[in-house]
């Protein structure tokens, strides 16, 4: 299943966000979107999973998702959105309870999905007693039980430091080379760009235009921090985004 | 070392701390404790006349005739069960009422200014028209304290509601979950601690209305034990009246206490 925009606009008000995007989500790839602060690319996720609606253009799902696909479009969020008051089985156990599924399978399904984020021995933990880097690991476990046909990840890492960061990002990869899948990574972080984007989209500063898209051929699973070739893709990447980001920053919020 | 000695090195002075409410067992009790003590010396010793207050002891006394009597249990029963009934039919409605103010604008905006408009009202102002509503037996009691527990629950619920992590239920939406589901798992759980907070105040007033409606007429209840022992300056008992009323306040912040351990466990 791919997913297509086609000629998106959107405003909040009289502020235009988005200008005439098109772009093509191919199965089986991750898209990479970068650009500036207030560029609308969270707004442009958001269209991308049904919980905004542009206000012109078209967001466009082509063929049909996978049979077995419980919510083909499933999000990640920044800042985790996991229910306090559920453990770790449980958040990952809300978003099976709509199906109808017999208990037995929900319970293999739960198995399955801790067993590939690492999360077993903590299934019965509060969110509360998790670090940062484990609640965003929930999340995509969370994610992986929907067998979700597209992954729509915004600013997954943006919360963790560094160091989580970097062990996060290998999971995914891992994760991705296990078993492929579609997702369209939300980022301002240049360096998780181009260490898991088979496409990278940089989009200009508000209202966010498509500047230029860069297609990475390297394979995920040799990409290294440092790489040199990744080294300066991000330095070609840095270079179209500076003074757009420079242009931003000195923007008034709402202005 | 010797020569930052000579340079005049000294501790850095410590200016954080305090500012954090931290658990000291059994001060509480022991302020309750010295108040009486002294209720009981200066009675004792002719420094607080025996009309102004009376002496600990013999309110203990009272308590203690009242008990093996079986007086008490024939006052306390019935007051237990006004509050009890009152304060679920009361609790429940607001709850009810406040998870749809703030789940819906049609609804808040249909009744919020009614909520207020009957807010400030005090309820037991209201007691005569209960009385022609619901008679002048047991329901008008029941109905008093349900009124006056419901609007403090309303206003409590739908701020909990309105608080509730917008990006919680967004994530809701976007697994595709139910809109009851979204309700029941996701809106009412993330509401419970405002939700608790205001039953808090909410049967407290319970309490306060349930003495006020026994005091204008029944013929069993702590309220009616007060107005009778009132009236007739038998200050012992109104005294032993009142101290049932505080246990009976300590009882209900205690019960709220140990839903708010079990319930909100998760909290940080």
């Amino acid at each position: 299943m791919d997913l297509k925009l086609s000629s998106v606009s959107h405003s909040y008000g009289p502020t235009q966000v988005l200008r005439d995007i098109t772009l093509d989500i191919p199965s089986g790839r991750i898209v990479c979107i970068v650009g500036p602060s207030g560029c609308g690319k969270s707004t442009l996720l958001r269209m991308l999973g049904g919980l905004e609606r542009p206000d012109a253009g078209r967001v466009l799902q082509l063929g049909e998702a996978p049979a077995g696909c419980l919510n083909p479009l499933t999000y990640i969020f920044q800042d985790f959105a996991l229910l306090p008051w559920r453990s770790v089985r449980g958040n990952v156990a809300l978003v099976l309870e709509d199906h109808g599924l017999p208990r037995s399978e929900r319970e293999a399904i739960i198995a399955d999905v801790l067993a590939r984020t690492k999360l077993t021995d903590f299934a019965d933990a509060l969110p509360k007693q998790l670090s940062g880097g484990m609640k965003q690991r929930v999340a995509i476990a969370r994610a992986l039980a929907v067998n979700p046909a597209v992954m729509l990840m915004d600013e997954p890492l943006s919360a963790l430091d560094s160091q989580t960061r970097e062990l996060l990002m290998d999971d995914l990869v891992a994760l991705w080379t296990r078993q492929p899948f579609t997702a369209v990574y939300v980022t301002h972080n240049l360096g998780e760009a181009v260490r898991l984007g088979h496409k990278i989209v940089v989009l200009s500063r508000r209202p966010g235009e498509i500047r230029e898209v860069v297609e990475l051929d390297m394979p995920l699973s040799e990409r290294r921090h440092g790489d040199p070739v990744l080294e300066a893709q991000q330095q070609h990447l840095w270079g179209l985004m500076r003074d757009e980001a420079a242009a931003a920053d000195a923007e008034l919020i709402d202005g | 070392m010797a020569e930052m000695t000579k340079t005049g090195a000294r501790e850095v002075t410590f200016r954080g701390g305090g500012f954090r409410p931290g658990k000291t067992r059994g001060v509480g009790l022991a302020v309750f404790v010295v108040l009486i003590l002294l209720a009981e010396w200066g009675t004792r010793s002719g420094f607080i006349s025996p009309l102004t207050l009376p002496r600990p002891s013999d309110v203990a006394l009272t308590f203690h005739e009242l008990y093996t009597s079986g007086m008490l249990f024939t006052h306390l029963v019935p007051s237990l069960t006004r509050l009890f009934v009152g304060a679920l039919v009361g609790a429940s409605l607001g709850i009810g009422l406040g998870v749809l103010i703030g789940l819906f604008s049609l609804v808040r905006a249909g009744l919020v200014p009614l909520v207020a408009a009957i807010f400030p009202i005090p309820k037991i102002a209201l007691l005569p028209l209960f009385v022609i509503w619901f008679g002048i037996d047991e329901a008008s009691k029941y109905a008093l304290i349900a009124f006056g527990t419901f609007t403090p629950t309303v206003v409590a619920t739908y701020a909990a509601v309105d608080n509730v992590d917008r990006v919680l239920i967004r994530m809701g939406q976007s697994f595709g979950l139910r809109w009851w589901s979204i309700v029941t798992k996701i809106v009412v759980p993330g509401a419970m601690p405002g939700i608790l907070s205001g039953l808090r105040i909410s049967l407290t007033i319970a309490i306060i209305l349930l003495v006020a409606a026994e005091m204008l007429g029944a013929e069993h209840g702590i309220g009616a034990y007060i107005l009778q022992a009132g009236s007739l300056y038998d200050l012992e008992r109104l005294f032993a009246g009142v101290v049932i009323l505080s246990l009976l306040g300590v009882a209900v912040s205690a019960a709220v206490a140990a839903v708010e351990r079990r319930v909100l466990r998760w909290r940080v």
